[in-house]
């Protein structure tokens, strides 16, 4: 029997408690999943933030990804995009120190906010600390 | 050499006037000197646009048949409510209103996506607004409920009235606390993890005209993309307060009180605004020109973000709590680079105030004038200065016994 492997990335959303190692280490020990941290941050409000590569067996993937649900970890796939509305951004620049990702910078001296959108990991944080709401959610 | 606004009139209307913005007039002033810009420039543009929460709308939405008095009832434009305390159809929305069921911070921080600077933003726009009232009868106005649609367009008048805007200058925002706080200054990150400012700095209105000696109760202005007026000082005005020695105030120091037609403005400079964890508000644009009577009013516009310098606050702390303690002064150029040093830790800096969109405005403003359509008008009366002894008192509480 030929065993198809499968190869997913998601953004986990850890709570304060939870140490993101002891998570990864379940992943590989207890569900054979292979993984690459392609990104870990903290948000304000403390919150764990981490983009992982996972590859295992289909059914060994719903196991981990069933298991850091339980745990309280926030599951979030990385096809929801994030793009702003460029007529409702006023470039007031107030994003930039938020975006974990860095995803926002400031392009001198005139002092327009370029988005790259390649850098954005569909946290959601902009979108309800844009003043103007001008960062969306997309499906 | 001095110039009189007329004479300033005059080559406007001739289309000979010489008109630059408040950043373009740093380089020109290193270049020419002081005196030579002076004599040559006639009106230097200034600019800022910011969430200003003091900002709101009345209206007059003419009479039902039968007639109605909203004075006294209650009345909700799109859900938010509207202060009718007046005559039988005049109304006052604030930016800060939120309706009723809005869940505000019961969540916090609550997300305060909609109130009173949105809808003026849609009115503004030309969308139609949801009116529901209530009243309670009389004789001449015997009608109880009214539920309609109304429309910038057809309201008799819709006048922004904004009682304090154009800050002359701000704090700047910080949490020294172990927790995240959401403030009006935006979202402040645990153990002075970033702070944030909002000012436009050398594009700012009174930054460039410190002692208010030409922007003055009367002047013509930009407001929100039409032409408004300076209707008076506005609330917590604070000439007084700690100045560098060149004059520029280092503490919030003045405010404007702003008044023009609703109805001529424009939605992209009257944006609906919501600020995490706080509640709405409107972002406001608001241009002044400065007209260059002379060398002394023209050196004052030459100020740039290494000369202004505003309080770092503590926003957990000595802000909520009234405390007179300041963690640092800094400039903005130091805000504008990105990062500023607060006891010896680097600490990354954002603006709540749009600086392109500044610019924005000076530039319009001065191509407003530039093109004949905007004249300069002289103040009719002065906004107290230094010398009024006017000064932002706090409230002196007296408990109310039982
Ligand atoms: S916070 Fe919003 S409005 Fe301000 S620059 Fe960022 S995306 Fe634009
Ligand atoms: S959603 Fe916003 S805050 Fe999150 S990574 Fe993307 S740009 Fe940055």
């Amino acid at each position: 029997m030929i065993v198809m492997a499968t190869t997913k990335r998601i953004v986990l959303h850890f709570p304060k408690r939870l140490a993101d190692r002891a998570i990864v280490y379940h992943l590989v020990k207890d569900f054979d999943l292979q993984f690459n941290i392609l990104k870990a941050s903290i948000t304000p409000e403390e919150e764990g933030l981490m983009v992982l590569e996972l590859t295992g067996k289909q059914a060994d993937y719903d196991k981990g990804i069933q298991y850091l649900t339980e745990t309280g970890v926030r599951i979030q796939s990385l096809g929801q995009n994030v793009l702003r509305n460029e007529e409702r951004c006023t470039q007031c620049g107030v994003c930039i120190t938020l975006c974990p990702t860095g995803a926002f910078e400031l392009e001198r001296p005139a002092r327009r906010v370029v988005f790259q959108d390649e850098k954005c990991l569909a946290c959601g944080l902009c979108i309800k600390a844009c003043p103007p709401r001008a960062m969306e959610l997309h499906f | 050499m001095a110039k009189t606004v007329a004479e300033i009139n005059e080559k406007i209307k001739a289309g000979k006037a010489v008109v630059v913005t408040a950043e373009e007039i740093i380089e020109i002033a290193r270049e020419k000197g002081t005196k030579k810009a002076a004599q040559e420039i006639d009106v230097v543009t200034t600019g800022t646009f910011g969430p200003m929460c003091s900002s709101g709308a009345y209206f007059n939405i003419g009479h039902s048949k039968p007639k109605i008095k909203l004075g006294g009832g209650k009345t909700y434009l799109n859900d938010v409510p509207a202060y009718a305390a007046f005559a039988a159809v005049d109304l006052f929305l604030g930016a800060n209103a939120l309706p009723d069921d809005d869940p505000r911070n019961r969540n916090h921080p609550g997300e305060f996506n909609y109130g009173g600077g949105h809808v003026i933003e849609e009115l503004v726009a030309g969308k139609d607004i949801r009116l529901i009232a209530t009243a309670y009868g009389t004789d001449c106005y015997p009608r109880k409920r009214l539920a309609t649609w109304i429309n910038i367009k057809d309201l008799n008048e819709a006048v922004l009235f904004n009682m304090r805007n154009a800050y002359q200058n701000y704090n700047v925002a910080i949490n020294g606390s172990n927790k995240t706080i959401y403030t009006y200054l935006g979202i402040l990150k645990p153990n002075l993890g970033n702070a944030n400012f909002c000012s436009a700095g050398q594009l700012s209105p009174l930054l460039n005209d410190p002692y208010y000696k030409t922007i003055g109760i009367g002047t013509k202005i930009f407001l929100g993309g039409g032409t408004g007026l300076i209707a008076w000082q506005g609330t917590q005005h604070d000439p007084a307060g700690l100045r560098t020695p060149s004059g520029v105030p280092k503490r919030g120091a003045g405010t404007l009180a702003v008044i023009g037609d609703l109805k001529q403005m424009s939605p992209k400079w009257l944006v609906g605004t919501s600020m995490l964890g706080y509640g709405v508000t409107l972002t406001v644009g608001v241009g002044i020109p400065i007209p260059i009577l002379s060398e002394e009013i023209l050196q004052y516009t030459t100020v740039t973000d290494a000369d202004i310098l505003a309080p770092v606050i503590d926003y957990s702390d000595a802000y909520p709590q009234r405390k007179p303690d300041i963690l640092a002064e800094v400039s903005y150029a130091e805000l504008k680079s990105g990062q500023i040093k607060i006891q010896s830790k680097k600490v990354p800096t954002a603006s709540l105030s749009s600086y392109p969109k500044a610019v924005e405005i000076a530039n319009t403003l001065k191509q407003w004038i530039l093109s004949g359509q905007f004249l300069l008008t002289e103040p009719v009366a002065p906004l107290p200065g230094v010398e009024s002894g006017i000064s932002f008192k706090p409230l002196n509480e007296r408990p109310i016994e039982e």
